[in-house]
């Protein structure tokens, strides 16, 4: 097997495991911050059903929620979305998914806030919606960027799982090109190839976290 | 008393948490250019009775003005009982403006340099230009030695140049009053009386101030009026000199103990 045209054919997979990575970023890490603020509401029956939201996505397998969201269209409302609904169906079960990890990662940011924090914009009269993207979220990301480095790069991975309902990402050709040489070659260097991609995430976390260390 | 230079009135003021009264019909006035101490064991309520003030906390009866515009006022609702309403909320924040507050642990913005700390403010609620904020500001630093500092972030400052860059945020809005929250009970003796220099000269500039404080000396010396609470009630109010003279037997015993 010619290494040149393995490495051709997953460099192509690859490119869709990166999309799905960077549309899920894209997508969870606000919706996250809509979830936490759900999550702590005053109003209960926002918060009970954020607190469900999120014991569900975190308490089942994203394999399953994967194909869920894949096969949920057809079974439940018998629709037929086709072939071109398997991306959507991918990008949108990650999205669901890492949000309410985020979330999550979040309230605990925005818990360990000190409450003189808000008095003291409170007096200086700052308006919440001011206080809040003023004060206290830049302080809030500086703490949770850790807990972000962990989740980002477990998505790396965890992207690989889209082979469920065969979106030709990385791992899903990797698999197919293995099966078809029955060598464990092209796995391996889609194993390096998530290698190297995280050390890429991992640097450039490292950088942000350094952006952030300006201040204690 | 004139009643148009009484900057902040309180009548009658009443709060609980849990069913413990924390405050039992307290009532205080405070005239433009007076600096009023408060003292007192923990736990008398100084702290809530300043929180209440400063609209950070509300309370259960009673009524709180500042220059003449009431922030809320005790009213029957349907059952007759007495409540506390308080105005809309644009009102409270134009009443807002009219004070400031210097807390004990000094909530600066640890992600806003000095300057940031004392200019975003003006800036952001008051809507003054940033260059107007700017200059306000580097005077404020000048006036409380810390020029230098306008760069720093409040990490890189001991607790007694944090605090004062905390009393330059609070002066850049520059309120009629500002409150005091034991300013100095986080601070060792030296970095105390760098604070206490500061307020001092706030004081001689007719600055009008409300401040918490266990420093009796600082108290006697600075203070117009000075007031002796404790279990939520005003026990005795004076000037320095009555209060230093008192007969009362608490106040006393605690002054006695404060000054060992």
């Amino acid at each position: 097997m010619n290494i040149l045209s393995l490495i051709t054919q997953l460099a192509e997979g690859f490119v869709l495991t990166v999309e799905i990575f960077a549309l899920t970023l894209l997508f969870s890490l606000p919706l996250g911050l809509i979830v936490a603020f759900g999550r702590m509401s005053r109003n209960k029956i926002l918060r009970t059903i954020a607190k469900t939201y999120i014991s569900i996505m975190r308490g089942t397998p994203l394999m399953l929620q994967i194909i869920i969201v894949y096969f949920a269209p057809y079974y439940v409302f018998e629709l037929q979305l086709g072939r071109g609904y398997r991306f959507p169906a991918v990008i949108l079960a990650f999205v669901i998914n890492y949000a309410a990890y985020f979330a999550e990662i979040y309230r605990s940011g925005i818990e360990s806030m000190p409450v003189g924090q808000y008095e003291a914009a409170e007096i200086l009269g700052y308006s919440k919606a001011q206080t809040f993207f003023k004060i206290i979220l830049p302080q809030v990301i500086k703490r949770v960027l850790p807990s972000i480095t962990n989740e980002t790069i477990t998505l790396v991975k965890d992207t690989s799982m889209a082979f469920t309902i065969s979106v030709a990402e990385m791992f899903t050709i990797a698999q197919e090109i293995s099966a078809g040489s029955t060598s464990v070659m092209p796995l391996m260097v889609a194993g390096v190839f998530y290698y190297i991609f995280n050390l890429v995430v991992a640097a450039v976390m490292e950088y942000l976290e350094k952006k952030c260390s300006y201040y204690r | 008393m004139d009643r148009q230079d009484i900057l902040l009135e309180m009548n009658h003021v009443k709060k609980s948490f849990d069913g413990t009264d924390v405050l039992e019909d307290i009532s205080l006035q405070v005239r433009e250019g007076e600096v009023v101490a408060i003292i007192g064991p923990s736990g008398s309520g100084k702290s809530t009775l300043l929180r209440c003030a400063t609209l950070l906390e509300t309370m259960d009866g009673g009524e709180l003005k500042y220059l003449g515009r009431t922030a809320c006022s005790e009213q029957q609702d349907k059952t007759g009982k007495s409540v506390c309403v308080y105005a809309p909320k644009k009102e409270l924040k134009e009443i807002r403006k009219s004070f400031g507050l210097v807390f004990q642990n000094f909530n600066l913005f640890p992600h806003y340099s000095v300057m940031k700390n004392i200019t975003d403010a003006p800036v952001t609620v008051d809507k003054i230009s940033r260059e107007e904020a700017t200059e306000r500001a580097q005077k404020l630093l000048k006036q409380l030695g810390l020029e230098d500092k306008a760069d720093n972030y409040p990490y890189q400052l001991s607790g007694g140049q944090q605090q004062r860059v905390s009393i330059a945020r609070a002066l850049a809005l520059q309120p009629a009053i500002l409150f005091f929250d034991e300013p100095t009970s986080a601070l060792d003796p030296e970095l105390t009386a760098e604070v206490l220099k500061v307020i001092r000269e706030l004081a001689s500039q007719h600055m009008t101030m409300i401040i918490v404080t266990h420093e009796m000396q600082f108290a006697r010396e600075v203070a117009d009026r000075i007031i002796f609470m404790e279990q939520g009630v005003i026990v005795q109010e004076g000037t320095p000199d009555e209060i230093f003279a008192t007969e009362n037997a608490r106040v006393r015993e605690f002054i006695g103990k404060m000054n060992a």
